[in-house]
């Protein structure tokens, strides 16, 4: 199967445009067309043209940027929907797919009526389809991409063999223009002059050498639902069920090597309405005994209302989790992790946080506070120079001189400056906006009042002002 | 009879402690000095730094937690206390506890093993509290050193009260009592 305007198809199957219609693709600093539909092919647009040109011939051409991720996306998509004609179903390139209908056409009622049925489907669909079939991946490549189904394999150019540009080049200078005049010529020549290659080719597009097709397997699903003859009400039996929910999920994450980091249960109740409890973990885990009283908060809060009748319970957000040898090792970081766990459905995961280290002289930038859940602990701190232990937005006091003032009052105390160490010189980030620092460099104090506080002032020489931004403690 | 510091400081373990006065951010740093929690409401606008968390310990060993509110914040270290996989918890206090929130306090402490220690407006202290300090900075006239405080300690269920001037010596990472009470210029005064 090869659908050869996937990107423009995709796009069109969301909006209708009747005219012209091109897909533009960023490559080398010029916008080139990626793909387009068939009025604008009509039209004497060709792939890989500039889009300046192609809009100076069409000047009515719609366009819009590729996005080659959601194509193969959508790729991904279709090659699920193939498996409704085979099991064997793997991806061939960026645009194609290929099926291995060995024993499965008699379900269809035969090849062409299968043929008829896949394109049938995907006319509906909007896509533009072309379909090969034949007794190898290579012949039937060669089909969809060149040929007829009329045509024998032999009379194909060589370029169905899907050989590189530059030995189609080369073989068409030699004469051999279709598959049936290479198969006739001697193949000891043929390999000394252009390598193994271009033989296998030839062999697997008439199948003396065999080529599998690879399909890929399904993504596991960790989900696990049960539907129940009669609806129940009580917070015990939701939790019962839940274990019951819980322990076939959690083989499967098992299985898998995977550990669930955010769990959905959802409840049906006999009324159609749902409601879900959400289960945010700090860490992957998989072990029903430990996720299971996790539930108890959310679920002891919900409103059964006339009762549940159907549960489903989902992760949705999986992450790996190796197999760990149980021994004597610490398991203090999953004591912690449960805390987090715990603490986290009370005030949100976010909210239990770590600092880590930055790289600015900003104090205010010179580190980050980052959720502990998301994060590891970094334990490369520099600090040159003493940096007081709280810092507030800085609160203006009365000052004059570059000196510290000798007097102050700050939030209603009157303080006497006992010992000023400083300056200490820190430039504003030009290049990171900052309306803190607008006001230009700041120099630095670190002031000992007589009345004990210890406290870190700034002069703003550029703009004259004394600041106080911390204290130490 | 003085008392020596080093029978009440560090901390009792698995009891609540109480601080107030303008350095308990620093009392409750060298009281932790290690793994703790560190629950602090969000709408609180200054931020401790790691920068000067450092003389005191690794700020990697800190966790914070920002709650809405008093009553998420006292959930949260009931919650941390009962657990005892942090060994330290300091929770700061905005409105006065009453006696049933400051003796669960005490009790999940007891149950988990771990030390609290809330920090208190002034007059705002708890019933149910093993000790409370009070901690101010104090001018050293002598040295260049920037730690030099003084303690007092204003209740003690299990034991008697004292004052003390302290300092951190930043090398081996501990408190250091520096002379006795009276006999330091300053001491005297915020003592009388």
């Amino acid at each position: 199967m090869w659908f050869p305007r996937l990107a423009s198809d995709r796009v069109l199957r969301a909006r209708l445009v009747d005219g012209p219609f091109a897909i533009t693709l960023k490559s080398n600093n010029t916008e080139r067309i990626y793909c387009l539909n068939e009025t604008a092919e009509g039209l004497g647009l060709t792939r890989g043209m500039s889009f300046a040109d192609a809009r100076a011939f069409c000047p009515d051409l719609i366009s819009q940027p590729a996005r080659p991720d959601l194509d193969a996306r959508f790729l991904a998509m279709l090659r699920r929907w193939a498996t409704r004609y085979c099991p064997w179903v793997g991806r061939d390139g960026e645009d194609g797919l290929v099926l291995d209908v060995t024993g499965s056409t008699h379900l269809w009622g035969g090849e062409a009526e299968m043929l008829a049925d896949i394109q049938d489907r995907a006319m509906r669909a909007g896509l533009t389809l072309r379909l090969g079939c034949a007794g190898t991946r290579g012949a039937a490549w060669a089909f969809a991409h060149f040929g007829t189904r009329e045509e024998a394999l032999t009379d194909l150019p060589v370029t169905a063999l899907r050989l590189d540009e530059t030995m189609v080049t080369a073989l068409q200078r030699l004469g051999l223009r279709s598959i049936g005049d290479l198969a006739d010529v001697a193949r000891a020549p043929l390999t000394r002059r252009f390598g193994p290659d271009l033989l296998l080719r030839l062999d697997q597009a008439m199948g003396h050498i065999p080529e599998p097709v690879t399909p890929e397997s399904e993504p596991p699903s960790f989900a696990t639902r049960m539907s129940l003859p009669e609806p129940v009400g009580l917070t015990e039996d939701v939790m019962g069920l839940t274990a019951r929910l819980l322990s076939p999920l959690c083989d499967t994450l098992n299985r898998h090597e995977m550990g669930a980091r955010r769990l959905t249960l959802t409840l049906r109740r006999v009324d159609q309405g749902s409601q879900q409890v959400e289960l945010r973990l700090a860490a992957p885990m998989r072990d029903p005994q430990r996720i299971l009283p996790l539930f108890e908060r959310g679920v002891s809060e919900v409103d059964a209302g006339f009762g549940i009748d159907q549960i489903r319970l989902e992760a949705t957000q999986v992450e790996p989790l190796p197999v760990q040898q149980i021994g004597n090792a610490q398991t203090s970081p999953d004591q912690l992790n449960d805390l987090i766990t715990r603490i986290g459905t009370r005030i949100g995961l976010e909210n239990i946080q770590r600092f880590l280290p930055a790289d600015s002289h900003i104090p205010e930038r010179s580190f980050a506070i980052a959720p502990a859940a998301f994060s590891t602990p970094d334990s490369a701190w520099s600090c040159l120079r003493p940096r007081p232990l709280r810092l507030f937005s800085p609160e203006p006091i009365a000052g004059h001189s570059a000196e510290p003032p000798a007097r102050f009052r700050w939030r209603r105390m009157s303080l006497t400056t006992g010992r000023a160490t400083g300056p200490e010189r820190i430039a504003p980030e030009w290049w990171l906006p900052n309306d803190a620092w607008r006001s230009g460099v700041r120099d630095y104090w670190r002031i000992e009042t007589r009345e004990g506080r210890r406290l870190w002032l700034y002069h703003t020489p550029q703009n004259p002002g004394w600041f106080v931004q911390g204290e130490f403690a | 009879m003085r008392v020596d510091i080093h029978t009440i400081f560090p901390l009792r373990r698995a009891r609540v402690h109480e601080v107030y006065g303008p350095s308990s951010m620093s009392f409750a740093a060298m009281a932790a000095a290690g793994a703790c929690l560190w629950i602090r409401e969000s709408w609180h606008s200054d931020t401790i730094t790691p920068q000067g968390l450092l003389p005191i310990f690794d700020p990697a060993r800190l966790l914070l937690a920002r709650p809405k509110d008093q009553t998420d914040a006292l959930a949260v270290a009931e919650e941390v206390l009962k657990d005892g996989a942090l060994p330290f918890v300091v929770i700061e206090i905005t409105r006065p506890l009453n006696l049933r929130e400051g003796r669960r306090l005490q009790l999940a402490a007891k149950a988990g093993g771990s030390t609290g220690l809330c920090i208190i407006p002034e007059g705002m202290g708890s019933n149910a509290a093993e000790t409370r300090w009070h901690a101010a900075p104090i001018f050293d006239t002598q040295s260049e050193d920037s730690t030099l405080m003084r303690w007092e300690i204003k209740k003690n269920k299990s034991g008697t009260c004292g004052a003390w001037n302290v300092r951190w010596d930043q090398k081996t990472r501990r408190v250091h009592v520096v002379s006795p009470v009276g006999e330091r210029p300053g001491s005297a005064r915020t003592s009388g």
